[in-house]
């Protein structure tokens, strides 16, 4: 029998019954959607983590710190390592080591201080961290008003929305173009006849940079326009530097020489001058980035990439799916019982009807390919209509969570998403499972005696 | 050739030791009483059931020896099969009916409706084509049936108590009807009966069944 043949008879078969038949479908259609309905909240969730750190412009990125300021979660391989306080500190030269390495863009310290900017007489407390030119390139920002800073070394500002309603609680967007003023302490050399100059420890640690020898931090103002306004923290809050509310050009932070918490360190050193908590160092291409990752540590520093991130996000959404995807099938499980029932019933209504079939020339394994197309074209049905029954169930699940977090006054954010494969793959595995299922009943059918099945009652 | 099925403990010998031919284009009616082999004898023919010990020869082929894909060929291609109830598939349509032998053939859409037509026309059925068989009375069903045995054009024509189910005018309109047509398309007709006055009508040889045995022949002019 020709396979349109064989399709044409099986849903006519089907249609005989519409009610059962119907009702086992219906079955698939829910195992398939209960299937679908998980792996897709797996595949969002997962979509929505990698879109988070996407967002962190991280992709591309480096983090090194010096083992003595973060150790390490991983105990064995730290044992492995040098004593902490003998590694490395992140200083000028390691920032010119970095710079000349192969691959590298651009090396920029992750500067985070205090600040206070002065508005009508009264001040307003925030932390001010700067920003790399390349955070616009990046999408560091959700939705920025205004513009981004012009240059590198410009005095301007972009303030979170938050802070600016602290100083213009009516308007704030009227604060972009206006000038504030921000409050800061500036690390400022001892002047070279200070009384209070230490000698150096032996000649060989020669001076490395102006203020080598002591330095004061003195209250210093700066005049800055206010350029643009955001929502919400840049790097999708994942960054050191995300977390201030007052940012500038990570060029004019270093200009201005703004004291930072490390400098009570360079302070007490030898010598080496300044020290950073955080170098970031931004990657050509992401396929590069194992290669520079590997070249940092070998100097004895520790770094930290999205590769380490997303290494560990994959194992734990794998665990997740392999669960969601234990959980929706055990409905697929109690359908594909259903699809044996029905089918077994079927051979046992038109036991005489396979009889007749073999009597006029279908052989064995026509009547076993008829059901087979039967179960076949229940699973593909199911498969659609359950496909259907999950985009239902997902919308459903994105309705709520949308509800739910703009209640809480957050973005709403799809949880659910059904990628194309999966469509694809669930009808697939859908008319697989059908098919398994049909393996019993076929083969019971295709055994039937004619002789026994057409005898006169 | 014998045909034995083991019933409980013991052997109930359905076809015991017969040894038959039948000529091509020849009418043979086997009779018996009810349990006297005609049947079983009839499904040896049909190659829907092998016999135990001995082989059935159809034009120097041995259906003893075929594997079931084989049998289900011969069956398709060389047998037509009418039976006492008719065995018609109430679902389908009479057109669907006699086009359903086509399908296991394969035999192309536009071929099937014209064959399936001829057929229809051979049996006096040209009209209410898109009946169901419940919608015709029983010699109109059984005639839908010898249509259907028809549409594969077989060599051999098997019939298990055609006349079983109709009644005694019926009966012999079905039974002109199934010597017209193997006499116009030179068909064999071995037909199963326990009637004796209609086997005599219609058959050349009459061949008597009793316990699994052959007991006699009667060739009719």
């Amino acid at each position: 029998m020709t396979g349109y043949d064989l399709l044409e008879l099986a849903v006519r078969n089907l249609r005989q019954s519409k009610l059962r038949n119907g009702l086992t479908t219906i079955g698939i259609s829910v195992g398939v959607a209960s299937l679908v309905a998980m792996l897709s909240l797996g595949v969002g969730l997962q979509q929505m983590a990698t879109r988070r750190l996407a967002g962190s412009g991280l992709f591309d990125t480096v983090f090194v710190t010096s083992r003595q300021d973060f150790r390490g979660f991983d105990r064995e391989d730290d044992a492995k390592m040098p004593h902490p306080e003998q590694a490395p500190v992140l200083d000028e030269s390691a920032r010119d080591k970095i710079t000349k390495l192969p691959n590298v863009m651009e090396v920029e310290p992750e500067i985070r201080v205090m600040g206070e900017v002065i508005s009508g007489g009264e001040t307003h407390f925030g932390f001010v961290t700067g920003l790399p030119m390349s955070a616009r390139v990046n999408e560091a920002f959700d939705n920025l008003k205004g513009k981004f800073f012009s240059s590198n070394n410009a005095d301007e500002t972009i303030l979170l929305t938050d802070f600016a309603k602290e100083l213009d609680a009516k308007n704030p967007t009227a604060l972009i173009g206006q000038e504030i003023t921000l409050r800061y302490g500036e690390r400022q050399a001892l002047p070279q006849e200070s009384s209070g100059r230490p000698e150096l420890a032996s000649s060989e640690n020669e001076a490395k940079s102006s203020d080598d020898y002591g330095f004061s931090v003195v209250r210093k103002l700066q005049r800055l326009r206010v350029v643009g306004l955001i929502d919400s923290e840049p790097y999708g809050g994942m960054r050191t530097v995300s977390r201030g509310r007052i940012f500038l050009p990570v060029g004019t932070t270093e200009r201005l020489n703004m004291a930072q918490f490390t400098d009570m360190r360079s302070s007490l050193r030898g010598a080496g001058g300044k020290s950073y908590m955080t170098l970031t160092v931004r990657v050509k291409d992401p396929g590069k980035v194992a290669a520079v990752q590997d070249a940092i540590s070998q100097m004895g520093f520790r770094t930290f990439s999205v590769l380490d991130a997303t290494k560990s996000l994959r194992r734990f959404f794998t665990v997740l799916d392999l669960f969601l995807g234990i959980f929706g099938s055990l409905a697929l499980a109690v359908a594909t019982l259903a699809i044996i029932n029905t089918l077994v019933m079927a051979v046992l209504e038109r036991r005489r009807e396979i009889g007749v079939m073999k009597a006029i020339g279908a052989s064995d394994q026509d009547v076993r390919r008829l059901f087979f197309a039967e179960a076949g074209a229940m699973g593909f049905l199911g498969g659609v209509l359950g496909i259907l029954l999950g985009l239902a169930i997902g919308k459903g699940i994105n309705f709520g969570t949308a509800i739910y977090l703009t209640r809480r006054q957050l973005p709403a954010e799809a949880v659910w998403s059904m990628p194309p494969w999966l469509v694809g793959a669930a009808i697939i595995f859908s008319v697989v499972v059908s098919l398994v299922a049909g393996l019993y009943p076929a083969s019971r059918a295709a055994r039937l005696d004619p002789v026994q099945t057409l005898k006169y009652e | 050739m014998t045909r034995h099925y083991p019933m409980g403990e013991s052997v109930i010998r359905a076809v015991d030791g017969i040894s038959l031919s039948v000529e091509l284009g020849e009418f043979v009616a086997l009779l018996g009483q009810s349990g006297s082999g005609k049947s079983t004898l009839l499904n040896l023919l049909a190659g829907l059931d092998r016999p135990t010990s001995g082989s059935v020869l159809v034009r120097g082929r041995d259906l003893s020896g075929m594997s079931s894909e084989e049998l289900a060929r011969y069956r398709r291609n060389d047998v037509g099969m009418v039976f006492q109830a008719f065995h018609l598939i109430p679902s389908m349509t009479i057109t669907e009916n006699v086009e359903l032998p086509m399908r296991f053939a394969e035999v192309d859409r536009a071929e099937r409706a014209q064959r399936s037509g001829e057929s229809l026309q051979r049996v006096g059925l040209g009209n209410r084509l898109k009946h169901r068989p419940s919608q015709l009375s029983g010699g109109e069903q059984q005639r839908v049936s010898l249509a259907r045995a028809l549409t594969n054009r077989p060599s051999l024509l098997l019939a298990d108590e055609p006349t079983g189910n109709l009644d005694s005018r019926t009966g012999e309109d079905i039974l002109n009807l199934i010597r017209d047509i193997s006499l116009s398309l030179g068909m064999t007709v071995v037909m199963v009966t326990h009637e004796r006055a209609l086997a005599e009508r219609f058959a050349q040889r009459l061949i008597f069944l009793a316990d699994g045995k052959l007991v006699s022949e009667e060739v009719r002019a």
